[in-house]
């Protein structure tokens, strides 16, 4: 690594956590304040009573209903695409499958890309049904995730908030406006944004050539700021239009961190305890910086199996060193091993690289990644996600301390470790169930493009980044078949609302305890071991379940390549 | 008496037999991972059947794990097992101290003699001086002094008598002196004996609600466990493997949490033991539990903090009295007062001067509640002893500034001023103090360091409650407390989140009892009171409830230290088991078998060994408890991960590759 990529890794770094508490503390002001006028309007002209308050059954089915509506609204969108405007290149419907593959992915906030944006979605259905979708699906998660919090900040209650107002404030008050002005500086920075669907080129070659393009520019920053992922062209972050210059690699970068990273400051403010928040903060960092560090590491190592080959592996005066396999030359090693980590950890899925391409070992941290989900994980849910490992890692090493466990003063008993394993027990069964029924069943295997590990990773990585909501794809599998269209599609939707609504009912029984004061035998969470014992968790309990996908997958390539054994 | 772990020969015989009967599937059924070993073996026992009947190769290996599976059953049923009998044992030494006895039944045509094991509910009868009381009950006549030693080891007798809070007796002791009359409080086998023996039987044993998340959340990781060994065969067959449903099993078998789950009921019958080894009887396991989580300790002053009764400490003469006019007179007032603090007066005004030959003619003036004050009249003169208010009275003026001066120091003190006067004038002032047990201050410490706060209850004025409660290093105080005080003040703890624990033997403290969270009632006090609670100290020692606190810790630390070190054991059974799996198609993995074992064959044999093995090699902690110390939940915790969990990791590398060493010397592979 020469002086440069530090540059470039401590300048995005940094930013994010400057701006993190930042944010944090503004999320909280957004949600412990009252009704904006503008949002009053809004409620009255829709019909909402803000102030009423919902149980955590009413709020999830509000939740459920809801996203069962949006999701119809982008399915309808889409499969009517050649009877509605703005499609002057007439472009046919997605395929059903692929219609509701597309709605489930955009819904779940996954952004699991089947079709390709630029030949087969008209201008219309990028907005009303991919943008639309977007918006919705990246505040859904971020509501539910208020709603959690209100387990811990409210004591002796039935109720859990009001789903709507939730909703909406987040989306008035932070989405959208940042969304808005991180548009701008994208168009500012070269991404089209219109309606015109086409213009024509003339390159130094002669023949003309044909560009698509479109409101691409909203649908950029959406993308990053929703953590969403999902791209106007099928090449996502690698394509000049979407991520033109090194600064906007840099912006969108920044973007996919700007509220993930905040959740935890988010957290602490609105418990009461921002150093709970802190603590958090750095238990999601440690994880992240860990999985660069092995990505960068991963990626700079030279392929013994091209050592033969007349390939310049070594870092030189015109060679970055490593493996540039699939990387734009725009960004180089280090910032596509920052982005791909951040997009994968932050779920995020936008990528500005080959997947495929990477090294077994950079595979491995995606794959983690997107087993933990936490790191710091989707808009939203992924935080919850972390509250819920939290709850479980006290439970068991809890009762070390010779009390019954207690969370934030709140007693974790039988109903909260149900619910806490019951999410828990979503991820394993649908990745390894899933990834092991595709190997068995001929439609899952004629999709594979590969033999040996890397094909088995192939099927993994899809399977984990649908489960996970995650939307990046390792590539290399043919994902566009009805099998796997109709099949990840529903895994989305499962790996999207099974945990989830496990978590609601979690917040609804936290916060009808009372909570407890603390008292000298209490173990302190705001502190170092606290983290320690988090970490030591998630680790050991991803580990445990994926040990054996792991090893064959990655780790076989990885033995494989040292043996210089290929398939 | 302490009563010591019973171990012996016989107990273990009768656990190995025990441990089979347990086998039952309708028992294994309520230990979930345990059922799925028994599932396990099952299969593996038909698969090692099937193995005989088509003379396979398998069918060493086969019948190896199957043997190692039934093992884990059988260990952990054996350890359920000695949990049981030991504890069945501790109860049982204690009822064959009543086995035997008759009773003198009163019935309308005058006492019956009956065996004492016939005698029912509400029936009465009479116990005599010599005679053993055959059956729990409350004195409704008379009064009696009891050895009690057959139950607590103290040999000082104890009084027992009607009406007070003190009416309980205890079937199996001795009356020394007395004669009372007895109503049965159980019907028969329904003693805290028998109850005690219940509870530990597994009859009518509960699942405490930790151990009911805790069992929760053991199925949902056998749950995820299963999920991933059921993934395997798809996996393997992609690598061009055929799976062994036997491996399969083995390493499903390692990986759920079966030491936990196979020690789980042990830990808590011997929470429950370790109690009782400390003579408290519990009536529940969560009692002894929810000791561990208490918050706030109520302690009554008197009788817990305090002794029963003031002792004088000091004489204040009055300006112009001498000091031995002032011990003389006191001395002489207090002779023929019986009272404790009358007894004390007269021992310590004896150390101070010599005194001898009370007049002979001196009439004692006992105590009245108009006058509320007691004295003697002596040839010299008329000697009075009272409060300040009604000594006033009797001197009809107002005190001396000094004597006023002296009167308020010791009550700031948190001593009770006792004015002397002869002949209606003012002598000075006999400091009478409250006196602390010892030893308490360096236990209130303790329970500080625990976590839990300790508040006082008393009738004083809170001068003398603050000064109290400051000697004897209490956390707060609550003065002036009627005793329906003492049921508001739970209340409102509890209200804040708080449990709440206290000790109690009368009737008024029985609606107190029910209330706290844990109720330890005096084996000595009323029925009401021994009902209302949740524990029984036979000892009828209040502050034992600390020993109980600190046993309902290391109850729950038992728990949580034997739950991670089970999980922390599944990385090295996945190091054994994994590469084991998988390297005769891909022989790149070898270098996963970091404990470098001999053959596929041994590694799995070692792990499945080591699984099986360490249940037992667990059941001594188990029983015994991981030691609890109050350094704080921070530190606690640090201790206990580098323990169990670093260790939990580390161990079974070092176990499993010993076996694999001892399995190839003896070459099984």
């Amino acid at each position: 690594m020469i002086a440069n990529d530090w540059i470039q890794i401590l300048f995005s770094l940094g930013v994010t956590v400057l701006l993190a508490p930042l944010v944090g503390r503004y999320l909280a002001w957004i949600y412990k304040g009252p009704h904006l006028s503008l949002e009053r309007g809004f409620y009255r002209l829709v019909g909402i009573n803000p102030d009423h308050e919902m149980t955590w059954k009413e709020y999830g089915a509000v939740l459920l209903v809801s996203n069962a509506f949006f999701f119809a609204a982008g399915f309808l969108v889409l499969w009517a695409q050649p009877v509605l405007p703005l499609n002057p290149r007439n472009l046919p419907p997605l395929s059903p499958e692929l219609t509701f593959n597309t709605a489930a992915s955009f819904v779940t906030n996954t952004n699991w890309q089947a079709y390709a944006g630029e030949a087969q979605l008209s201008n219309l259905s990028q907005m009303l049904a991919i943008t639309f979708l977007m918006f919705v699906g990246a505040n859904t998660g971020m509501a539910s995730l208020v709603a959690i919090f209100k387990g811990f900040t409210r004591s002796g209650s039935q109720t859990i908030g009001n789903f709507w107002t939730d909703f909406v404030r987040f989306f008035i008050r932070a989405f959208l406006p940042a969304c808005f002005l991180m548009a701008l500086i994208h168009v500012y920075q070269g991404s089209p944004q219109t309606l015109r669907t086409q213009i024509t080129a003339h390159t130094l070659e002669g023949p003309p050539q044909t560009l698509i393009v479109g409101p691409v520019a909203s649908l950029e920053s959406l993308k990053h700021l929703g953590t969403n992922g999902g791209g106007f062209y099928n090449a996502n972050g690698a394509h000049p239009y979407e991520n033109p210059t090194p600064l906007t690699n840099t912006l969108e970068f920044l973007e996919m961190g700007l509220f993930t990273f905040s959740l935890p400051f988010f957290f602490g403010r609105m418990i009461g305890r921002p150093r709970q928040g802190q603590v958090f903060f750095i238990a999601i960092l440690t994880l992240y910086l860990s999985g660069f560090a092995l990505i960068e590491y991963s990626e700079r190592m030279p392929n013994p199996l091209l050592a033969h080959a007349s390939v310049e592996q070594q870092v030189g005066p015109l060679s970055d060193g490593g493996n540039t396999e699939g990387k734009e030359t725009r960004f180089g090693i280090t910032q596509t091993s920052l982005f791909s980590n951040t997009t994968i950890a932050a779920t995020t899925g936008a990528v500005d690289g080959a997947m495929d391409s990477m090294n077994p070992l950079s595979i491995l941290v995606y794959l983690v990644h997107m087993f933990l989900n936490e790191e710091p994980g989707g808009k939203g849910v992924g935080f919850a996600g972390l509250l819920k490992e939290a709850i479980l890692a006290i439970f068991l090493a809890g009762l070390m301390v010779g009390r019954s466990p207690e969370f934030l003063g709140k007693r974790i008993e039988s109903r909260e470790i149900k619910l806490a394993s019951l999410s828990l027990l979503v991820t394993p069964l649908l990745v390894l169930w899933l990834t092991g029924i595709s190997l068995l069943l001929p439609s899952g295997k004629s999709s594979m493009g590969n033999p040996g590990p890397h094909g088995f990773m192939e099927v993994l990585y899809a399977f984990s980044s649908g489960n996970a909501n995650n939307g990046s794809a390792m590539a290399g599998l043919n994902v566009s078949t009805p099998y796997y269209a109709i099949l990840l599609g529903v895994e989305m939707l499962l790996g999207r609302f099974l945990p989830l609504l496990p978590l609601l009912a979690l917040a609804g029984a936290l916060a009808r305890k009372k909570t407890h004061p603390e008292t000298a035998g209490t173990f302190k969470t705001d502190q170092p071991l606290f983290i320690v014992l988090l970490l030591g968790f998630m680790i050991l309990f991803a580990a445990l379940t994926f040990f054996p996908p792991l090893m064959l997958g990655p780790l076989l390539e990885h033995l494989s390549l040292l043996h210089g054994i290929s398939f | 008496m302490k009563k010591k772990v019973i171990l012996d020969k016989q107990m273990m015989i009768e656990a190995t037999v025990q441990s089979i009967v347990m086998l039952n599937p309708f028992k294994l059924a309520k230990n979930p991972v345990m059922f799925v070993v028994g599932i396990g073996s099952v299969l593996t026992t038909l698969m090692a059947i099937s193995s005989l009947i088509h003379h396979s190769t398998e069918l060493f290996f086969t019948t190896t794990i199957s043997v190692w599976l039934w093992l884990t059953i059988g260990f952990a049923n054996f350890a359920e097992a000695l949990a049981e009998l030991q504890g069945k044992a501790q109860a049982l030494s204690l009822r064959s101290t009543r086995a035997e006895t008759t009773a003198s039944l009163v019935t309308p045509r005058g006492t019956v003699k009956i065996p004492g094991n016939q005698l029912k509910r509400e029936d009465q009868f009479i116990v005599e001086e010599g005679n053993v009381i055959p059956t729990d009950g409350e004195i409704l006549e008379g009064v009696a002094s009891i050895d009690e030693s057959a139950i607590t080891g103290e040999s000082a007798p104890v009084i027992r008598e009607a009406g007070g809070d003190r009416s309980g007796v205890t079937g199996g002791t001795r009356v020394l002196a007395g004669k009372i009359r007895v109503m049965v409080t159980n019907k028969p086998g329904e003693t805290f004996l028998d109850r005690m023996i219940d509870l530990v039987e597994g009859a009518t044993r509960q699942k405490s609600p930790n151990e009911i998340a805790l069992t929760i959340l053991l199925i949902g990781l056998t749950l995820i466990f299963l999920f991933v060994v059921a993934s395997l065969p798809a996996f393997s067959s992609y690598s061009g493997i055929k799976s062994s449903p036997t491996i399969l099993i083995a390493l499903l078998v390692c990986l759920i949490p079966t030491t936990i789950a196979g020690l789980l009921p042990a830990i808590g019958i011997a929470g429950i033991d370790r109690a009782f080894r400390a003579n408290v009887i519990a009536k529940s396991g969560k009692a002894v539990e929810v000791a561990g989580d208490i918050d706030i300790l109520l302690l009554d002053k008197t009788g817990t903090i305090t002794f029963g009764n003031r002792q004088a400490v000091q004489f204040l003469p009055a300006k112009g009295v001498s000091e031995e006019d002032l011990i003389r007179a006191s001395w002489l007032a207090s002779l023929p007062d019986g009272t404790p603090e009358g007894k004390s007066i007269v021992r310590l005004a004896e150390t101070h001067i010599r005194l001898s030959n009370p007049p002979a003619e001196a009439i004692p003036i006992p105590f009245t509640p108009e006058t509320r004050m007691s004295g003697v009249d002596t040839p010299d003169g008329e000697i009075r002893k009272g409060a300040g208010d009604a000594i006033q009275t009797y001197v009809g003026g107002p005190f001396s500034p000094d004597l006023s001066e002296s009167i308020s120091s010791v009550a700031r003190s948190g001593g009770t001023p006792l004015v002397v006067a002869m002949n209606r004038k003012p002598l000075g002032v006999v400091h009478l103090k409250d006196v602390i047990k010892p030893g308490l201050k360096e236990r209130f410490e303790r329970l500080r360091k625990m976590g839990v706060t300790t508040v006082m209850v008393t009738g004083d004025n809170p001068l003398t409650a603050r000064a109290i409660a400051e000697e004897a290093g209490l956390d707060d105080y609550f003065a002036q407390a009627k005793p329906e005080d003492k049921m508001a003040l739970i209340k409102k703890e509890q209200e804040k989140g708080r449990l709440v624990a206290m000790t109690g033997d009368g009737t008024n403290d029985a609606p107190s009892l029910a209330q706290a969270d844990v109720a330890l009632a005096m084996n000595s006090g009323t029925q009401a009171a021994k009902e209302a609670g949740n524990m029984v100290d036979l000892d009828s020692d209040p502050t034992k409830i600390i020993e109980v606190v600190e046993i309902g810790k290391q109850l729950l630390i038992t728990r949580g230290a034997l739950t991670t070190f089970s999980i922390a054991n599944d990385v090295a059974k996945y190091f054994a088991i994994l590469p084991a799996m998988f390297v005769t198609a891909y022989p790149q993995l070898k270098i996963l078998n970091i404990m470098s074992l001999a053959t596929p064959v041994s590694a799995i044999t070692s792990a499945i060994i080591f699984n099986a093995l360490i249940i037992p090699a667990l059941i001594p902690l188990a029983l015994k408890g991981v030691r609890y110390r109050p350094i704080g939940a921070s530190a606690l915790l640090r201790e206990n991960l580098l323990i169990y969990g670093l260790g939990g990791i580390i161990v079974p590398f070092i176990g499993i590759k010993l076996i694999d060493i001892a399995l190839v010397l003896l070459h099984f592979t």
